[in-house]
């Protein structure tokens, strides 16, 4: 019931009570209907008249006067909607200058260096809108001064068409992503930079750009996103210049003295990629299927003569799905990973077959808190065959691999100050890596940062195990424009 | 006769009372009418917003935004949103999404750019801040009106009072809110959010335009004592019924911003 039916009510009910004027025995109105004199009392401040606020600019100060109807006011409308409309510029120039030091907390026999990182890095933003496509770039010039060099890295270069309302064209230099896992990659076989990764500098930059076409067509039954390179690009991966590695050859680790000798394929066209996604929503949750026909993003062969680290040819297919569950929400996704140079799993110096699994959950904990966790598993196909033709020098991996991880995510400072440990841990390589990170934002423009890359493990043969000495702290500032 | 008399008076005080009773509209009227005012003007809108967010030391930090929002039909029901940021330079160009529902959680995406990641936003404490602003995820798509029992607790000459008290009291930091409503245009001018008897936390509309015929708040405050410091929103090219297709508000979108609408 509301106030306003009451007072209908007590309306009624004081007519009936004239009616029956004669009478003094009137039936007492029950408590609450009575008068607005028993409402709750206002708090302070709210009371009288005064406490009323004034109407503000546009709201007229006559009360009594009834608000401008739609076509009465039109005139006026358009003059105001004039007034307030800002010149919207069609070429936007943006960027950051960062700069940032880490180091090496533990001894590495293999590096010389201590330093893995100090960086000045100016990056330049610039996009130009036109009335329906638009170009960006993106790029960074790197002051390296553990290696003192100068670089560049383009990270886009891109035009944007859309063709029709449900066709999207974007060719060039750009970064691309998809899947449901958080820092875990299943059907994203887009390039990542492990060492920008490993080594401290922004989490942005565990992606790294490609040269490709994306087309994306877009319908209610489903959305068809096909991303084709011309050129396979390789991960960035630990080489040995900054980050040493396991070198099954040599039997031990390998540091800027013996970095890893490669041979990527590199003809266009010939070499190429071609992803694709499709995707729909049902309900809540995001449902996908992807498909890949490429290369092992990361070396996943070998050759002996010469000795040269190999990317394999690789198709994947997989799934993913996610939507909310609870307070939380919930991603599922897996991939088959068709190894195709060596399908029987007989050649030890190419991958076997997998199939890769991933199950997360993340939720808000608290005011500003939220966790997140995950379990990501490799199951190596055709295992006794790989076992069978290993040879007697090379270390064994299981044939599964389990990794959980948990992201532990808080503000504070009205959001000015990130604090965030992601943590990996696989229970059958025995190994871990936490990532430790602050973020704090002085003002629009600055900001500084610090963290630290942990690296863990029983041996230093496993995937984080062997960067056990590349553990490091790093710290920095970024001032925006 | 004295009887006819007495039954005179008496009919004529029910038609003026009940004449009174048709002329103020009910509660559920004015509940509605405010939240139709508030957040579902037209079928659809844009607004750019200029955030100021003063923090308790005086220090100013500015969010610079789009917001457009479609509804998906009748006022008060579903609705979508999507968000663009313009400005600071960390936030820049990411894109938020909201499907709003009644009576369940909303679904939330946020896009980085610069890892092209399209992440699911855990369905959250709605009273948390929006963007480090003094207003909360719910000032901005809107409180659901079934949440609290409201109370028309005065009616002046300008203004509808009305205290709203929370159904599920564990689920915010208020113990009620009280509103002023102005009466030629149900918004609600000032908005006062009491805990154990104190005001803490107040929004204040302090300009208003008609555009498009739709009585529109181009500017706003929020002081939050318990955080210190406030928040201004001003409002600017804002326009209605632009006749925004759906799937603008689907992950395409998130990942390609829709310039045209964005401006």
């Amino acid at each position: 019931m509301n106030a306003l039916a009451y007072r209908g009510f007590a309306c009624a009910a004081l007519a009936l009570g004239v009616a029956f004027a004669a009478s003094a025995e009137e039936p007492a109105l029950p408590p609450g209907l009575d008068a607005p004199k028993e409402e709750p009392a206002l708090p302070p401040g709210l009371g009288g008249a005064t406490s009323e606020p004034s109407l503000p600019p546009g709201l007229g100060g006559d009360s009594a006067e009834p608000a401008l109807p739609p076509g009465l006011g039109d005139s006026q409308a358009s003059s105001e909607v004039e007034t307030s409309e800002r010149p919207a510029s069609r070429l936007k120039l943006h960027g950051f200058w960062d700069n940032r030091s880490g180091f090496r907390i533990r001894d590495d026999a293999v590096q010389s260096k201590t330093a893995t990182l100090g960086e000045s890095r100016l990056q330049l933003d610039a996009r130009v809108d036109g009335d329906r496509a638009s170009f960006e770039f993106i790029g960074d010039l790197i002051y390296d001064a553990a290696f003192d060099r100068v670089e560049d890295d383009i990270r886009f270069l891109r035009l944007t068409w859309p063709v029709t309302d449900s066709l999207d064209l974007r060719i060039g230099r750009q970064v691309l992503t998809w899947g449901v896992g958080d820092l875990l990659f299943i059907n994203d076989l887009f390039p990542k930079d492990w060492v920008a990764f490993l080594s401290g500098r922004d989490v942005e930059y565990l992606k790294a750009p490609s040269d490709s076409l994306r087309v994306g067509w877009y319908n209610d039954a489903v959305n068809v996103e096909l991303v084709y390179t011309p050129r396979f690009a390789p991960d960035r991966f630990p080489t040995g210049d900054r980050f040493s590695y396991y070198s099954p050859l040599a039997g031990g680790l390998a540091g800027a003295d013996d970095p890893v000798r490669y041979h990527a394929p590199h003809d266009y066209f010939d070499d190429d990629e071609i992803a694709l996604r499709l995707y729909r929503n049902v309900g809540a949750w995001e449902v996908a299927a992807y498909a890949y026909r490429g290369y092992w993003k990361s070396p996943g062969g070998q050759t002996l003569l010469p000795p040269r680290a190999t990317f394999p040819e690789l198709s994947v297919y997989g799934a993913s799905a996610r939507g909310p569950l609870g307070p939380g929400i919930l991603s599922a996704e897996l991939g088959y990973y068709d190894s195709r140079e060596d399908r029987g799993g007989n050649d030890p110096f190419v991958n076997n077959d997998e199939l890769r699994t991933l199950l997360g959950y993340e939720f808000e904990a608290g005011k500003e808190f939220t966790i997140g966790v995950q379990h990501y598993m490799e199951w190596m196909q055709d295992y006794g065959d790989y076992r069978r033709t290993l040879p007697f020098f090379v270390p064994a991996r299981d044939e599964f691999r389990h990794l959980f991880t948990v992201r532990f995510t808080k503000m504070l400072m009205n959001q000015n100050l990130m604090l965030s440990l992601f943590t990996f841990y696989s229970p059958s390589d025995a190994d871990a890596y936490l990532r430790p990170t602050a973020t704090y934002k002085i003002n629009d423009a600055w900001q500084i940062f610090g963290g630290a890359n942990i690296f863990l493990g029983r041996e230093r043969t496993t995937f984080f195990g062997q960067f056990e000495d590349n553990s490091n702290v790093y710290a920095g500032a970024r001032f925006s424009f | 006769m004295k009887k006819h008399f007495a039954f005179a008076i008496a009919a004529a005080g029910l038609a003026a009372c009940l004449s009174a009773v048709a002329q103020e509209p009910t509660v559920d009227d004015i509940v509605a009418r405010t939240n139709t005012a508030s957040y579902y003007q037209g079928k659809d809108g844009r607004a750019g917003v200029t955030m100021t967010i003063t923090d308790a030391q005086g220090r100013e930090r500015k969010r610079e935004l789009t917001i457009l929002r479609r509804d998906s039909g009748e006022d008060g029901g579903k609705q979508r949103f999507y968000v663009y940021f313009h400005e600071p330079a960390d936030v820049r160009d990411t894109a938020f999404l909201v499907w709003k529902h009644l009576g369940q959680d909303d679904d939330r995406w946020l896009y980085l750019p610069a890892l092209d990641v399209t992440k699911r936003i855990a369905a959250a404490d709605e009273r948390t801040s929006f963007v480090g602003s003094h207003y909360f995820y719910e000032d901005v798509s809107g409180r659901g009106i079934d949440e609290d029992d409201h109370e028309l607790v005065e009616t002046t000459d300008t203004y509808y009072v009305l205290k709203n008290t929370p159904k599920n009291k564990d689920a915010v930091e208020f113990d009620s809110f009280t509103m002023w409503l102005h009466k030629g245009t149900y918004l609600p001018v000032k908005v006062e959010f009491e805990k154990g008897g104190e005001v803490y936390r107040t929004n204040e509309i302090l300009a208003v335009d008609t555009i498009q015929g739709y009585p529109t708040v181009t500017k706003s405050k929020m002081t939050d004592k318990r955080i210190g410091g406030f928040t201004v929103n001003e409002y600017h090219d804002i326009k209605y019924d632009l006749d925004m297709p759906e799937d603008i508000f689907t992950e395409r979108y998130l990942r390609r911003a829709p310039r045209e609408y964005l401006r």
